[in-house]
């Protein structure tokens, strides 16, 4: 009666914002990047010192940088989070657009820090390379025009997508950065795998790969030299891949030491592309097998939330998010283990560069968001008799 | 593909009947249509999300074993790999037919620099001027101070330049093992061996290649590391080759020749004991070709294989020996020699003239030229053609040395009865002094063809019979007469070791056409003892000119044969001949046993 009379006492009508996202969370997830990130930080203190040498810098001057880059990561990427599905969706397009638009510009606007590749714009504090942000941005809109696509009557999202996937590789290619340009294209495939494919599609897929890697390979010598260093039986041991095997070697299971590696003194590309080799050199076997396990758990719980997941935007665009990470950690472990021919490709979370941790951090936010447990209408199919 | 419709007639006719908006029944419709397909959709995302979380754990599990293994393979110090690792290093050795080693390996060091390592690079620099003072500075400098990561400087060190390169104490300055084909014998029988020089280089090992004679010819086997153990056994004999190179090399000052060839051959078994070419080289050192000058000026140039010369009158014995096995004449038949022979603008003509016939024999001992072409005519072109073709004069010979297969001799296409007539007496037919050899061992062997080879062989190798016994012992007995009463009477008989020969001494053709007047190749082709040939001796001089005389002598009779002979002098007892002294000359020593 008091209500009635006086009002109802003003109560919220939900669960509050921390708590509820503490509750629905993938904190293992969460404590997986978190240790990846802390391992990166660590090969850092190993494998930038050389560099940091070269260019004449305080020896910790790029594991400094990594921590206030990583701290920044880690903050964006709680924040991300914490948002709601349709908010993601909201930023992602907006990023998206964004980093489109910067990509474009790039042969007018950008710089090559004399590496032969146009990829980055050089801001005053340091440079950002805009494909690292659209990947996650790209993800999310192909997922929605996917998702879109799978209404009655919906719009015809996977053309459009396959539309923006092309152009988006084209640019990439032009830089040329065929590493990105290829995750790009794998993100998209995933989703369509997910969106539901057909197989006759996928194996012609496979054919166009293989025959867009022959292309490379015919026209760029400098795909063609690093595919050919990978399929020579004979290891030169001056090249990255020699240094890169015998690394691993001279760890073996416990390492030669903290700080007692050599082949970061001999890898230009030490703190970047091939810090698994560090890792494993000062390391040893342990802590590679404890990354790998890092990467996987990450990637397989993800995929096993999202197993659940009714909503199809969010299933597609986690799953493009997760399955995206995923390869790249595994191709770049898999060139220093000689599985795979080298490629540039960074390792997420763990390898030296402002860019690269921050656009994790999104994606990685983007990614926890999507895996977030929440109500999926189960009720409705009891009260429909369904059976699940 | 039936479609269901949206506006179902059957639950929308009865429900306007009732008077209920059938709008409600259409979008109810439309819901669970959708959702029907939302679950249809999660099915299949499931799945498929389950094969992408399968094809990640196999993914990382395989990264992660791949790591395992090669973490658990041996490191290999210092950047070592197993490419370098299986360039075959040992190349098999190379020995004469006695067991004397005539190639073998060296084990030594290549020098290059990391020049980004270098603690003090001009210091460096200087240092190394120092222990090399061919190195160019400014090239040092700028390779050295530059960008690059990896330089060579120096293919092989001595280990005293090791030493010295180490006390420089430059940990930028770094070593890397070679292998080094060594020919410690010089340029004793270099053009046999050939030469090798580095392949696929790596850091730390080099591949050895060869370049050029036995060592290319036999480069498969020797760098198959299966014969390290098993060296190439050649059919020289290292005391003989060294024997024959110093007297050819005397011969050839002393006759003033720009070049001289001489092979020294097995009768029955075709092996070449010695075979030497001047001038000559060090195939340690293997000096490049000029490519400004003629390829037969190098020392490169194997005048015994390579050198296609007319050999002139050394190929009439071949006209009669084949004569005498036809029986179209014996070494007593009369023929006549009036000359010139006219035919057409050509006339053939003799330097003397002994009369208006001559036996077969004299024409061979005086070499006639017009008599031989007599002969030839009687044989015929065709079956000419034939019997050198047995010989193996029109082909390439099959000798072990990488040049040998393209030498081909040089004969007319059109095989004419002028041309039958000049190849009768050596003009208009071009061989190698090989060619020669191989083709008088077919005399001295009794009329078996034979293979020349350079590699050991055991026993007699005879081929088919080209002539018969008989017709071979004929073409001895007038071969001997040369020696004895003929153009080799002068110089070419050597006490105890009766010597059998033919002398031939050709116009050189002139490049334009035509021959040079005053300059010749001056062969001798020999054979001894000639009662029972074991070994035939050819000796070709370039352009030799003796001018010890009056006037000065070109022919062979005062040009090859005396080195022929000086050759035969020294050998001979080195090949375990025993001279046949003559009774006469024994006669002041008593025989105490028979």
């Amino acid at each position: 009666m008091t209500d009635m009379v006086y009002g109802a006492v003003p109560r919220e009508t939900g669960e509050a914002v921390l708590p509820k996202w503490w509750r629905t969370l993938d904190k293992w997830t969460l404590v997986c990047i978190f240790l990846l990130f802390g391992v990166g930080l660590l090969l850092g203190l190993a494998a930038s010192v050389p560099l940091a040498e070269r260019n004449g810098l305080d020896p910790f001057y790029y594991v400094q940088r990594q921590a206030m880059f990583g701290s920044a990561a880690m903050v964006v990427m709680l924040a991300v989070s914490m948002l709601s599905p349709d908010m993601v969706r909201r930023v992602g397009a907006l990023g998206f657009l964004i980093s489109f638009l910067a990509l474009v510009a790039l042969p007018f606007l950008g710089t090559d820090f004399g590496k032969g590749a146009i990829r980055w714009y050089s801001i005053g504090f340091g440079s950002v390379q805009p494909s690292e942000f659209l990947k996650p941005g790209f993800v999310v809109v192909a997922a929605w025009l996917l998702a879109a696509a799978q209404q009655v009557g919906g719009p015809p999202g996977k053309t459009w997508s396959f539309i923006l996937c092309a152009a988006i590789v084209g640019m990439l290619v032009a830089q040329p950065d065929f590493g990105q340009a290829s995750l790009i294209l794998f993100g998209w495939a995933v989703m369509y795998f997910i969106a539901g494919a057909p197989m006759l599609l996928l194996v012609a897929m496979a054919g166009i790969t293989v025959l867009g890697g022959a292309f490379a390979y015919t026209q760029s010598a400098h795909v063609a030299r690093r595919i050919d260093g990978f399929l020579a039986t004979e290891l030169d041991p001056t090249t990255q891949l020699g240094f890169a095997a015998n690394a691993i070697r001279s760890g073996g299971l416990f390492g030669v030491g903290v700080g007692e590696g050599q082949v970061k003194w001999s890898l230009p590309d030490a703190h970047t592309d091939f810090i698994i080799a560090v890792a494993a050199e000062e390391y040893g076997l342990v802590l590679v097998l404890v990354v790998i396990a890092l990467y996987m758990m990450i990637v397989l719980r993800s995929l096993g939330r999202l197993m659940r997941e009714r909503d199809p935007f969010i299933r597609l665009a986690g799953a493009g998010l997760a399955c995206t990470f995923g390869v790249q950690a595994m191709i770049n472990m898999g060139v220093a283990a000689r599985l795979l021919p080298a490629k540039g490709m960074t390792l997420p979370f763990v390898s030296y560069g402002g860019s690269s941790l921050i656009a994790g951090g999104i994606a990685m936010g983007m990614l926890l968001a999507f895996t977030r447990s929440r109500a999926q209408g189960q009720i409705g199919d009891i009260l429909r008799g369904h059976r699940r | 593909m039936t479609r269901t419709p949206l506006r179902p007639l059957a639950r929308i006719l009865p429900a306007r009947e009732r008077g209920e908006n059938p709008d409600d029944i259409q979008r109810e419709n439309l819901r669970q249509r959708q959702a029907d397909e939302r679950d249809r959709q999660r099915v299949r995302a499931e799945g498929r999300l389950v094969v992408l979380g399968v094809f990640f754990f196999c993914a990382f599990v395989t990264v992660g074993a791949r790591m395992g293994v090669l973490a658990m393979t041996e490191a290999e110090e210092p950047v070592a790999s197993a490419a370098s690792a299986r360039i075959a290093m040992q190349r098999a050795d190379i020995l004469d037919r006695k067991g004397r080693v005539l190639a073998t390996n060296l084990e030594t060091y290549s020098l290059y620099a990391h020049p980004q390592q270098l603690v003090n690079a001009s210091e460096a620099i200087e240092e190394l001027l120092k222990i090399f003072p061919d190195l160019d500075r400014e090239k040092l400098t700028k390779v050295l101070t530059g960008k690059r990561k990896f330089v060579w400087i120096k293919p092989r060190i001595s280990p005293e330049q090791r030493q010295a390169v180490h006390d420089i104490g430059d940990p930028g300055l770094l070593f890397g093992r070679r292998e080094m084909r060594l020919y410690p014998n010089g340029p004793i029988a270099a053009h046999l061996l050939g030469g090798a020089s580095f392949g696929k280089q790596g850091v730390n090992a080099a591949e050895v290649v060869g370049v050029a004679g036995v060592e290319k010819n036999f480069d498969d086997y020797l760098r198959d590391p299966g014969n390290a153990d098993a060296p190439l056994v050649l059919s020289v004999d290292l005391t003989i080759q060294a024997v024959l190179e110093r007297v050819l090399d005397a011969g050839q000052r002393l006759m003033h020749a720009k070049g001289a060839a001489a092979v020294l051959m097995d009768v029955h078994t075709g092996e070449v004991v010695a075979a030497a070419s001047l001038p000559d080289f060090d195939p340690n050192d293997r000096p490049q070709l000029d490519p400004t000058r003629p390829a037969e000026d190098s020392p490169l140039f194997n005048r015994v294989v390579q050198g296609v010369y007319e050999l002139g009158s050394t190929f009439k014995i071949f006209t009669m020996s084949q004569a005498i096995d036809m029986g179209l004449v014996t070494p007593e038949t009369e023929v006549d020699t009036r000359g010139p022979i006219r035919f057409g603008r050509f006339a053939i003509n003799d330097s003397h003239r002994y009369g208006a016939t001559m036996t077969v024999d004299k024409i061979i001992t005086k070499s006639s030229n017009v008599g031989t072409a007599r002969v030839a005519q009687m044989i015929g072109g065709a079956r000419q053609k034939e019997f050198l073709e047995g010989l193996g004069l029109l082909e390439p010979t099959p000798f072990e040395i990488a040049e040998a297969s393209g030498v081909r001799p040089l004969y007319p296409q059109n095989w004419s009865e002028l041309s039958t007539m000049t190849i009768s007496y050596g003009h208009g037919i071009s061989t190698s002094p090989l060619h020669l050899a191989t083709a008088y061992a077919t005399i001295a062997n009794g009329g078996y063809a034979v293979s020349p080879t350079l590699l050991r062989k055991t026993g007699p190798q005879h081929g088919p019979r080209v002539i018969s016994d008989r017709a071979a012992a004929d073409a001895r007995m007038m071969l001997r007469h040369v020696v004895t009463d003929g153009t080799a009477r002068r110089f070419g008989d050597v006490p105890g070791y009766a010597v059998a020969g033919k002398t031939g001494t050709a116009d050189k053709p002139k490049p334009t056409g035509g021959y040079y007047e005053d300059k010749v190749v001056a062969t001798f082709a020999s054979m001894f003892p000639v009662n029972d040939p074991k070994y035939v001796l050819v000796v070709s001089l370039d352009e030799p000119t003796e001018t010890v005389g009056l006037e000065q002598r070109r022919e062979a009779g005062w040009t090859a044969v005396p080195v022929a002979a000086e050759v035969i002098v020294r050998v001979a007892p080195l090949l375990g001949l025993r001279p046949d002294v003559e009774p006469g000359q024994m006669a002041g020593i008593s025989l105490t046993a028979n």
